[in-house]
C-alpha cells in the first residue's frame, strides 16, 4: 500500500496551496515527481491512482500526463540512472563515446538496467548543459565535462555509496 | 569590455543570497517602481526600452505587456518561462544558478506592472537543484518584505511559485506551458485566444523568459531611454548568448548587440577560437532550431558585409542566406564535424518532442529521421534529398504550434547549404562511413557579384 509519510503530506500540503482553489490538478506534475521519489523511484498504476485520489482526479488524468512527460518511469528502474544527453551540441563534444563507454562498462544498452539492479543507462535530449558536454543527469544534479576517468570514478562512487547504505 | 547588465555582478562572492544581493543595489528597482512609478510608467519604460523577448521569438516585451486583458474581477498571472529545453541554450540556468535574486526582482517589477498577485516560475524539471536556489532566493525576499503581503507597505500583494516540469521541450511553448501548469499534457492551444485574455485557468495571463525579465530591473535602474541606446537598432539592450561545441570556451556570455560574429568566436573574451586549432565550419547561431549557416555566410553576408550579433544582422538574407537570434543558443561546428550526422541528431529531437497532435509534424518528424538515418549511414538514395525537402516544406507553416517550423527549419537550411555533403554520402556511403565530409568549400569567401 502507497501512503504519504507525515513529512510528504507536509509537502503535498505546500504543493497543492500554492494554486487557486478548485484547481489543485494544477499540482499534478509536482506531486508525481514528490510520489516517484517517495514510492520506488517509478510510478506504478497503484502509485498513479494514489495519486488521483489524493488530487481528487480521476485516474486517467493522472496516467494522460504521466504518459507525457519523459522523467516519470513507469517501470522501475536501477538505484543509480546515468540519463546521458545525446543531442546535437553534446554529440559534438563526443557524447556517442561516452555513452557507448558506459554500456561497455556496464554491460548493458541503453534502456536497460543492470541485473543486481544498480544501475540503468538512458539516453535523453538536451539538458541545458550544452557548453559543459559530454553530460549526464543523476539523481538531481548533473555531471558535466565527462571523460572515460570521470565516468569511473562515478560508477566507483554510487558502488560505495550503495555499500556504506546496506 | 563589454557593457554588463545581468551579469556584472554574477560572480560577487555570496551574490546568491539576499544581503550580499542588496548591498551591491539589489531590489533598488523594486522600490522605485512600487513606490515612485505605478503600473503604466513600468510599461511604458519597458517599451521605452525597446526589450525584445529573450525566449527566441523577439516580440517586443512592453507590447506585449500591453496586450494583456484586465477584465474586472478576473486575476491576472505573469508566468515566468524557465523551461529552456532548445538545443544549445542554457543561458537561463545560468542567471539563476549565479543570481537567483535578479530574477526575482524582475518578477516583481514585472507582476506589479501587470497586476499579478500570483507568478509562477515554470522550469524545466531536470533543473532540480536550481528549484530549491529559486525558493531559498524567493523566502528570502518575502522575509525581507519584497514579497508577500503588502510590499514595502505600498498595499501591493504578491507570491512566486515555483513549478517544475518533467521532461517535456514542447512546454516551452506558451500555450503548452499553460496546459502543463495546470497539470495536462503539453498539448499547445489552438490561438486565438491568446494567453493575454485566456491564459492559465482561462485568465488574462503574460508568459515571458527568464533573461527579459530579468532585464526589466536595468530597464527601471537607468530608464528606458538609456537601455535602448545600448546595442543597435532594434536590438536593445545587452543579450545573454550561450555558446557551445567545438570552441575553446564554450558558456555563457553577456554581449551588447554590437559585436561581430567573427570577434564572437576568435576573441578571447568570448569563444576564444575553434578548439583543437581546426577551422570553423558551420554555425547555429540562435539555438537548434535556426538555419545552420556555413562559415562563410556566417562571419559575412551574402552582400559580403560584415555579420554581427544581433537580431537584424543574423537574419539579413532571410532564410536563403541568413539565420537567426532566435534564444542565443550559439552551437560551432569544426571542419571535422558531419552536417549530417548532425542534421540526424537534432531530427531525432523533434521527433521525440513533437506533442503528435498535428499529423505533419507528428509524422513529419518521424519521416525526416528516418530518411536521414538511411542517408547517414550509407543507405540513402539521391531521391531521397528531394523527398526531405519535400517533407519540410510541407510540415512548415502547416502546423498547431511553431515545432513545426522548428523542426522544418534545420532540415531546410542543412540541405539549402550543405546539399553537396549530402550527395557524397548518398553516391560514396562506404567512404562516409569511415571518414567525414571536412570542412569543403564551406570557408572559401563569398563571391559578391559587382553591382550594377
Ligand atoms: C517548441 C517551442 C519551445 C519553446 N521553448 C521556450 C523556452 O524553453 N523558453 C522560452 O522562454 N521560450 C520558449 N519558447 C517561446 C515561447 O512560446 C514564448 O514565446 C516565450 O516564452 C515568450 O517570452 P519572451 O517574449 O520573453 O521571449 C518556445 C516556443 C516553441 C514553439
Ligand atoms: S506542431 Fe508538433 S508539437 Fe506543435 S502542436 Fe503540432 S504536433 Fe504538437
Ligand atoms: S545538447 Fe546535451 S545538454 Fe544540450
Amino acid at each position: 500500500m502507497v501512503k504519504f509519510s507525515e513529512e510528504q503530506l507536509a509537502e503535498f500540503n505546500r504543493l497543492v496551496s500554492r494554486y487557486p482553489e478548485g484547481k489543485q490538478k494544477s499540482a499534478l506534475l509536482p506531486v508525481l515527481h514528490l510520489a516517484q521519489d517517495s514510492f520506488g523511484g517509478w510510478l506504478s498504476a497503484e502509485t498513479m491512482d494514489y495519486v488521483a485520489e489524493m488530487l481528487q482526479i480521476s485516474s486517467i488524468e493522472v496516467y494522460e500526463v504521466a504518459t507525457f512527460y519523459s522523467m516519470y518511469n513507469l517501470k522501475p528502474v536501477g538505484k543509480y540512472m546515468f540519463e546521458v544527453c545525446q543531442t546535437g551540441p553534446c554529440m559534438l563534444r563526443g557524447s556517442d563515446d561516452i555513452i557507448a563507454y558506459i554500456g561497455e562498462k556496464l554491460g548493458i544498452k541503453p534502456g536497460e538496467t543492470t541485473s543486481d539492479g544498480m544501475f540503468t543507462l538512458k539516453t535523453v535530449e538536451c539538458l541545458g548543459a550544452c557548453g559543459y558536454a559530454p553530460m549526464m543527469q543523476l539523481g538531481k544534479h548533473y555531471r558535466e565535462h565527462l571523460t572515460r576517468e570521470k565516468v569511473d570514478a562515478i560508477i566507483e562512487e554510487c558502488r560505495s555509496k550503495a555499500a556504506n547504505m546496506n | 569590455m563589454s557593457i554588463k547588465l545581468l551579469l556584472e555582478k554574477a560572480h560577487v562572492e555570496g551574490i546568491r543570497y539576499f544581503d550580499v544581493y542588496r548591498r551591491e543595489g539589489g531590489y533598488r528597482s523594486v522600490e522605485k517602481a512600487l513606490k515612485e512609478m505605478g503600473p503604466e510608467a513600468i510599461v511604458e519604460e519597458v517599451k521605452k526600452s525597446g526589450l525584445r523577448g529573450r525566449g527566441g521569438a523577439g516580440f517586443p516585451a512592453g507590447m506585449k505587456w500591453s496586450f494583456i486583458a484586465k477584465p474586472e474581477g478576473v486575476p491576472r498571472h505573469l508566468v515566468c518561462n524557465a523551461d529552456e529545453s532548445e538545443p544549445g541554450t542554457f543561458k537561463d540556468r545560468y542567471l539563476m544558478e549565479f543570481i537567483p535574486h535578479l530574477l526575482i526582482e524582475g518578477l516583481i517589477v514585472s507582476s506589479f506592472a501587470l497586476g499579478s498577485n500570483d507568478t509562477y516560475i515554470y522550469i524545466r524539471g531536470e533543473y532540480a537543484w536550481i528549484v530549491d536556489i529559486l525558493e531559498q532566493a524567493i523566502s528570502e525576499a518575502k522575509n525581507n518584505g519584497f514579497l508577500g503581503n503588502n510590499i514595502l507597505g505600498t498595499g501591493f500583494n504578491c507570491n512566486i511559485h515555483v513549478q517544475r516540469g518533467a521532461g517535456a521541450y514542447i512546454c516551452g511553448e506558451e500555450t503548452a506551458l499553460i496546459e502543463s501548469l495546470e497539470g495536462k499534457r503539453g498539448n499547445p492551444r489552438i490561438k486565438p485566444p491568446f494567453p493575454a485574455v485566456q491564459g492559465v485557468w482561462m485568465r488574462p495571463t503574460v508568459v515571458n523568459n527568464v533573461e527579459t525579465l530579468a532585464a526589466v530591473v536595468p530597464i527601471i535602474n537607468m530608464g528606458g531611454e538609456e537601455y535602448a541606446k545600448i546595442g543597435v537598432g532594434r536590438s536593445t539592450g545587452t543579450k545573454l548568448i550561450s555558446a557551445c561545441g567545438n570552441i575553446n570556451k564554450p558558456g555563457v556570455y553577456e554581449i551588447d548587440m554590437t559585436i561581430s560574429v567573427e570577434e564572437f568566436i576568435y576573441s578571447d573574451e568570448y569563444c576564444g577560437g575553434i578548439a583543437n586549432g581546426k577551422k570553423l565550419k558551420a554555425c547555429i547561431p540562435g539555438g537548434s532550431s535556426v538555419p545552420i549557416l556555413p562559415a562563410n555566410l556566417l562571419l559575412k553576408t551574402a552582400k559580403g558585409e560584415t555579420r554581427y550579433m544581433n537580431y537584424e544582422s543574423l537574419s539579413d538574407g532571410g532564410f536563403a542566406t541568413g539565420s537567426m537570434m532566435g534564444s542565443g543558443g550559439f552551437i560551432v561546428l569544426d571542419e571535422d564535424q558531419c552536417v549530417v550526422r548532425h542534421t540526424l541528431s537534432l531530427a531525432r529531437f523533434y521527433r521525440h518532442e513533437s506533442c503528435g497532435q498535428c499529423s505533419p509534424c507528428r509524422e513529419g518528424t518521424g519521416w525526416m529521421e528516418k530518411i536521414l538515418k538511411n542517408i547517414e549511414y550509407g543507405k540513402g538514395k539521391l531521391s531521397d534529398i528531394d523527398l526531405l525537402w519535400d517533407i519540410q516544406r510541407k510540415i512548415e507553416g502547416n502546423t498547431i504550434c511553431p515545432l513545426g517550423d522548428a523542426a522544418a527549419w534545420p532540415v531546410a537550411a542543412a540541405i539549402r547549404h550543405f546539399r553537396d555533403e549530402f550527395e557524397w554520402h548518398v553516391l560514396h556511403p562506404e567512404e562516409a562511413q569511415q571518414r567525414n565530409y571536412g570542412l569543403a568549400h564551406y570557408a572559401d569567401p563569398i563571391h559578391v557579384p559587382a553591382t550594377a
